[in-house]
């Protein structure tokens, strides 16, 4: 347990800068010299120190002329994954092609951050064009798990988990297409919300598979989390996937519903366990660690059933048909001709793009390009596209079924804790298969979040994956928050950054 | 199913990447590992079921169509990343020379 200052909530800094104990300048000095300190993560790809304290004075005196009246997040020290678009700042996305990419404008979650009174201390390292689940595919170099800095910090946003984790941010934003949120937060004990597709815009977040990328945030806690979902959420015409749905009063829902005349907090809520996300593969301690977390659900007053998610085990094949197809798509604007990477030699316009391409992508893009290319190819079209088309339908009518059952799901985020360096860069599908239990929920466009649920035998963090109705990210956040009003796993930090 | 060095020669044109014929052999392989991953949908039949492309399933909400007057600040501000822009205009390598 740590109460050191880079370790505290927002909730607490908030209250803290707003009563003078420190000032945002003070509290952005303080999260800069931990980032300098802590370089041998590769955790961050570029610091934006000079910006930073810019933002911290402005909202120094924004808090003094208007005190309760400045933003919500008024000096909170944050850190961007680098596939968010932040004007005049290198925006990379982990990748070769866009080592030259100065962005012009900014990301919907970047404006609406920094309009809520956020500092922006860097931009976070990650798998190259968010594809991989272990940072390590990044062209800026493999982050490393606080925990054990032999280990990955999972991915794609690892740099992001990393940095939270080793108390370099008081929290950061991260996106999510197959569990990239989820899966760095189970490696790295932290609270990770993948929101509802369409409740956060999309614009300005370098795509890489469009039916199922979503922005959300890695936090210390889900009342943190909630805080930063209420400013991030909403409609953008700028995004034509945005929803117009209102966004609910998260920080306000977390003590909502049951609770009234001395029930029990979860009480009213039933809560199902997937049988297939408690089956083989799954390391021993994980799933002991998710049982007794479904327990501790079960003390707060919520009913726990078993429910089944038959074409669970089709989503890895399923995503890694259809995520490929849409990137070869979506990353067919790497052209060099725009902007990004460029081959300095060339025979032609299609030796162009061919060399530019080569040149400009790594390994792990390559490989998924081309997957996309072939899937979506005459002659395999149907065998393979459409087929995971179909299957995506079937999977998201699992979790349909399940919901008449229940209000939320509970299970392990990942099947294993974080992996040694190196251990499956060598295998893909081995990689693959990390994201098992994130997958789905992508497929399906439902909100899941990661909560810290203790430790295996290594010391190593095991995360709690909560999956819930489309667009239900209020009761997610309630029941992980009740959680954390009954356990401190989420309050422990890595014994080399507390 | 797996794939071999002419198929993959075949999808690296499609999708514009030069490939090194030294690491074909190892491409190869990966790319028949994840076909083969791939492979594993059979197992589920979905006969009848109607493809999902996307979890909205609605249709996409369209801006009006009308035009907008040229952004010329917005145009020069996204031209001044480029790797070659001249007059407003973005330089492209010449397409295969008149009369190929």
């Amino acid at each position: 347990m740590t109460d050191a200052l880079h370790h505290r909530s927002i909730t607490a800094h908030a209250a803290a800068l707003r009563a003078g104990e420190y000032s945002c300048e003070e509290l952005t000095r303080h999260f800069l010299a931990r980032i300098e300190k802590s370089e041998r993560l590769n955790s961050l790809i570029t610091v934006t120190a000079e910006g930073a304290l810019a933002q911290a004075r402005d909202a120094d005196r924004a808090l003094r002329q208007n005190g309760g009246g400045a933003g919500a997040l008024a000096g909170i020290p944050l850190v961007h994954k680098d596939l968010f678009c932040t004007r005049g700042v290198l925006t990379s996305c982990g990748s070769k092609m866009l080592e030259n990419f100065i962005s012009p404008y900014d990301a919907h979650i970047i404006e609406k951050l920094g309009a809520a009174g956020a500092v922006s201390l860097a931009k976070s390292n990650m798998d190259e064009f968010a594809m991989g689940a272990s940072t390590e595919t990044s062209y800026y170099g493999a982050a490393r798990n606080p925990w054990d800095e032999a280990r990955v910090p999972g991915g794609s946003s690892g740099g992001s988990a990393a940095a939270v984790a080793a108390g370099l941010a008081a929290a950061a934003t991260a996106s999510d297409t197959g569990g990239s949120i989820r899966q760095p937060a189970a490696f790295c004990s932290l609270t990770g919300i993948k929101p509802s597709y369409g409740r956060v815009s999309r614009y300005g977040m370098v795509a890489f598979a469009s039916s199922l990328d979503q922005g959300g945030v890695i936090a210390r806690s889900a009342e943190d989390a909630a805080l930063l979902l209420r400013e991030i959420s909403g409609f953008d015409a700028r995004d034509a996937t945005s929803l117009r749905e209102e966004v609910p009063d998260y920080p306000n829902l977390l003590n909502g519903g049951g609770g009234g005349g001395g029930s029990p907090p979860l009480s009213g809520m039933t809560v199902g366990l997937p049988k297939e996300f408690f089956g083989d593969g799954v390391a021993e301690d994980v799933a002991a660690a998710a049982q007794t977390a479904a327990e501790q659900l079960q003390k707060l007053g919520a009913k726990i059933c078993e429910v089944e998610l038959p074409n669970s085990a089709a989503a890895v094949p399923c995503y890694y048909v259809l995520a490929p197809a849409e990137a070869s798509s979506n990353l067919a604007r790497f052209d060099g001709i725009r902007y990004g990477h460029r081959a300095a030699k060339y025979a032609d316009l299609n030796d162009f793009y061919e060399r530019t391409r080569a040149e400009g992508f790594g390994a792990e893009v390559k490989r998924r390009l081309l997957v996309g290319a072939f899937v979506l190819a005459a002659g395999y079209y149907d065998a393979y596209y459409i087929k995971a088309q179909k299957l995506r339908r079937l999977i998201a009518e699992d979790f349909a079924r399940a919901f008449e059952k229940c209000d939320i799901l509970a299970g392990p985020t990942t099947p294993q804790t974080a992996f040694a360096l190196g251990e499956k860069l060598g295998d893909p599908v081995a990689m693959y298969y990390s994201d098992i239990f994130t997958n789905a929920v992508n497929l399906a466009g439902l909100p899941g979040i990661s909560i810290p649920a203790g430790f295996d035998r290594a010391g190593l963090p095991v995360g709690l994956q909560l999956i819930g109705r489309y667009l239900d990210e209020a009761s997610l956040l309630r029941a992980a928050h009740q959680f954390q009003l009954a356990t401190d796993w989420h309050l422990r930090a890595p014994e080399n950054f507390s | 199913m797996s794939i071999d060095r002419e198929q993959i020669a075949h999808i690296a044109r499609l999708a514009r990447i030069q490939t090194d014929p030294a690491q074909s052999d190892e491409l190869a392989r990966d790319l028949s590992r994840i076909l083969e991953l791939a492979g594993e949908m059979n197992r589920f039949d979905t006969d009848g079921v109607a493809p999902m492309s996307h979890p909205h399933e609605a249709e996409l909400r369209l801006r009006p169509d009308s035009a907008e007057p040229p952004d010329e600040a917005r145009r020069d501000q996204f031209q001044r990343i480029a790797p070659a822009a001249r007059r407003g205009l973005y330089l492209a390598p010449k397409v295969p020379k008149l009369g190929e």
